[in-house]
C-alpha cells in the first residue's frame, strides 16, 4: 500500500488520471492522491466512488469532482463551471473561487468553496450542503429542491428563484430575492444547522449573523387567478 | 459555442513576442470553435498611413499586381505584405478613395479591416491551420483579440468568421447569440449603414461603431447597446489603445481574466491561459455580468 500517489497532468491525460482513480486506485489503496498541473483541464476526478483524499494542486476547469461519492477532493486553486455537479456524498473543497453552477443538482455530501462562487450556485440542488466562504452570484439556488446553501458573504440578484424545499442562509447582504423566495425568522434549529455546517466547513463565523431564506410555496400549485403575475 | 481570447501586453518585451504568447491561447480554444478562426492584431499605430487588410479565396492571388495597379491608378505608393490569401497594404490613401477602387477593380478581394493600428486575419478552417498559414506566432504588437467559431446562427464562411469590424481601428468578437439582430440591423440600415453578412455579431459591431461615430466613448456605446441588444453575449472589443470586455446580464457565456503587471489576458476558459508567464501569481477572476472592463495600452 502506497501512502501518497502523485499523478502529473503534464505527462498524463485527464482520461488516464480518471482511469487510475476508477480502477487501479482500488487495488493500490493510497491514503492520498495528488494531482499536479491541472492547468484548467476539465472533468478531473469525476465519478469517484472510494474513500480517498485527493488534492488537485492548481487551478482546474469544468466539472471537477462531478458525481462524487465518498471521496474527499480538495482543489488548491480556482475551478471553472459546475464543480461537484450531481455529487452524491463525500466532501469537495475549493480553496479558491468557483465559476458558475457550483454544486448543481447535487444529491448529498458537502461542497465548500472558500472564495466566491459565481452565478447559479446550487442550481437545482437536491440534498447537497454547500458552504461558500465568500459571495454568490445571481440566481443562486434556483429551483433548489432539498439541501442547504450557506453564504458567508453577499448574495447576488434573484436569490432562491422558484425555490422548493432547500434552505438558504446568508450572512451578508442580499441584492434581491427571486420569485417565491422569502426571508424568514431564524429558529433554534436554523442556528444549530448553520453552526454545524460552518464547523464542518471550518469557517469561523457566528451563526447568529445569518438570515434564512426559504420558499413561500406560492408557486407550488397552479393558480388560475394569478394571470401570470407571480 | 465559440472561444474568445484577448491579450494586452504592458511591456515591450511581451509586445515583441506577442504571437508566441497568444497563438497557444487561440489554438487551445479550437475545441470550442473548430470551423473558423481569426484575430485582430493591433500594431503600433502608423502616424500618417493606414493599413488595409485584404483577403480572397484564391491562395495564389497575385498581391503584387494589385499593389502595382493601386499605385498606378490612384497615384500613391501602396506596398503590400502577403501571406497566401491574406495581404496587408500600407498607404496614405484615404479609405473613401481606396474602398471603391478595390470594389470595382478587384471585386474578389475582401477588405478585412482599415485603420492606423488594426490588422484583421480570418478565414474558415481549423484554428491551428489558420494560425500556421498566417504565421500568428511571429506577431508583434500591443494587443490582440481572437476568436474560434462554432457556427450556430449563420453560415460558415470567411466573411462570417470573427472578428467583425466597422469604421476604423475597432473590432469585436462574440461568444453567444443575439435574438434581435434584424431589428438592430433595420434601424442601422435606415441610417445608411451597410452590412456585409447576415451574422448577428455584425449587427452588434456596427451598432457600437455607429454610437462611437455619434460621439460616444466605447464604454458609453456599450451602455447604450446593453439596453438595445437582446440575447446572450460575452463581447471582447478593441480599439487602437484599448481592450474592453462585457458580458450580458445572465452571463451564460464564460470568460476568465488573468492580470499581472506585465499583461491582461482574457479567454473563454482558464486552460488557454495556463501557459502564460507567471500565471500562478496572476490575479485570476471571472468578470461580473453587465460590468464593463476596460484596459488601456
Amino acid at each position: 500500500m502506497v501512502s501518497l500517489k502523485q499523478l502529473d497532468l503534464t505527462d498524463l491525460s485527464v482520461r488516464q488520471v480518471n482511469e487510475y482513480l476508477h480502477g487501479e486506485l482500488l487495488e493500490e489503496c493510497p491514503a492520498r492522491v495528488e494531482i499536479l498541473n491541472p492547468d484548467g483541464l476539465h472533468s478531473i476526478a469525476a465519478g469517484l466512488d472510494k474513500e480517498v483524499e485527493i488534492d488537485i494542486l492548481g487551478h482546474a476547469g469544468y466539472f471537477i469532482a462531478g458525481m462524487n461519492q465518498r471521496a474527499r477532493v480538495t482543489i488548491h486553486g480556482n475551478v471553472g463551471w459546475s464543480v461537484a455537479e450531481n455529487m452524491m456524498s463525500g466532501v469537495v473543497r475549493v480553496k479558491g473561487h468557483a465559476s458558475e453552477c457550483a454544486g448543481a443538482s447535487g444529491h448529498g455530501g458537502l461542497l465548500v468553496i472558500e472564495g466566491d462562487a459565481s452565478s447559479r450556485c446550487g442550481i437545482s440542488l437536491k440534498g447537497t450542503e454547500i458552504v461558500v466562504g465568500g459571495s454568490v452570484g445571481h440566481f443562486s439556488a434556483f429551483m433548489a429542491q432539498a439541501g442547504t446553501l450557506v453564504v458567508c458573504g453577499d448574495a447576488g440578484p434573484n436569490l432562491g428563484d422558484s425555490l422548493y424545499e432547500a434552505t438558504i442562509y446568508v450572512r451578508g447582504s442580499i441584492h434581491s430575492l427571486g420569485a417565491d423566495a422569502r426571508e424568514e425568522e431564524m429558529q433554534a434549529d436554523d442556528f444549530e444547522k448553520v453552526a454545524e455546517l460552518l464547523s464542518r466547513a471550518e469557517m469561523n463565523y457566528d451563526a447568529r449573523e445569518f438570515k434564512r431564506v426559504s420558499s413561500a410555496r406560492s408557486l407550488y400549485h397552479w393558480n388560475a387567478d394569478a394571470h401570470q403575475e407571480y | 459555442m465559440c472561444g474568445i481570447v484577448g491579450f494586452l501586453a504592458r511591456r515591450d518585451a511581451d509586445r515583441e513576442r506577442l504571437g508566441q504568447l497568444v497563438t497557444p491561447m487561440l489554438e487551445c480554444m479550437a475545441t470550442r470553435g473548430p470551423d473558423s478562426a481569426g484575430l485582430a492584431l493591433f500594431h503600433r499605430p502608423l502616424p500618417a498611413s493606414r493599413r488595409f487588410a485584404l483577403s480572397t479565396r484564391d491562395r495564389k492571388f497575385d498581391w503584387q499586381a494589385l499593389a502595382e495597379s493601386c499605385q498606378q491608378e490612384l497615384g500613391l505608393p501602396a506596398p503590400v505584405a502577403a501571406l497566401e490569401n491574406h495581404a496587408s497594404l500600407v498607404s496614405e490613401l484615404q479609405p473613401e478613395i481606396f474602398k471603391p477602387w478595390l470594389n470595382s477593380t478587384f471585386p474578389e478581394v475582401h477588405l478585412l479591416s482599415t485603420g492606423h493600428a488594426i490588422e484583421i486575419f480570418k478565414d474558415e478552417g481549423h484554428p491551428e491551420e489558420i494560425a500556421r498559414r498566417f504565421h500568428f506566432t511571429e506577431m508583434v504588437g500591443t494587443h490582440v483579440v481572437g476568436h474560434t467559431r462554432m457556427a450556430t446562427e449563420s453560415a460558415v464562411s470567411p466573411a462570417h468568421a470573427h472578428p467583425f469590424t466597422a469604421g476604423e481601428d475597432f473590432c469585436l468578437v462574440h461568444n453567444g447569440s443575439l435574438s434581435n439582430p434584424y431589428s438592430v440591423r433595420r434601424k442601422l440600415e435606415s441610417l445608411g449603414i451597410a452590412f456585409e453578412t447576415d451574422n448577428d455579431t455584425e449587427a452588434g459591431c456596427r451598432f457600437l461603431e455607429w454610437r462611437m461615430r455619434e460621439g460616444d466613448t466605447l464604454e458609453t456605446a456599450i451602455e447604450v447597446a446593453q439596453a438595445e441588444l437582446d440575447g446572450f453575449y460575452t463581447f471582447l472589443m478593441a480599439t487602437a489603445d484599448k481592450l474592453v470586455l462585457v458580458r450580458d446580464a445572465f452571463a451564460c457565456k464564460p470568460a476568465v481574466v488573468a492580470e499581472t503587471d506585465d499583461y491582461v489576458a482574457v479567454s473563454s476558459e482558464f486552460r488557454s491561459l495556463a501557459h502564460l508567464p507567471d500565471i500562478k501569481h496572476a490575479h485570476v477572476y471571472e468578470p461580473a455580468p453587465e460590468q464593463i472592463y476596460s484596459w488601456s495600452v
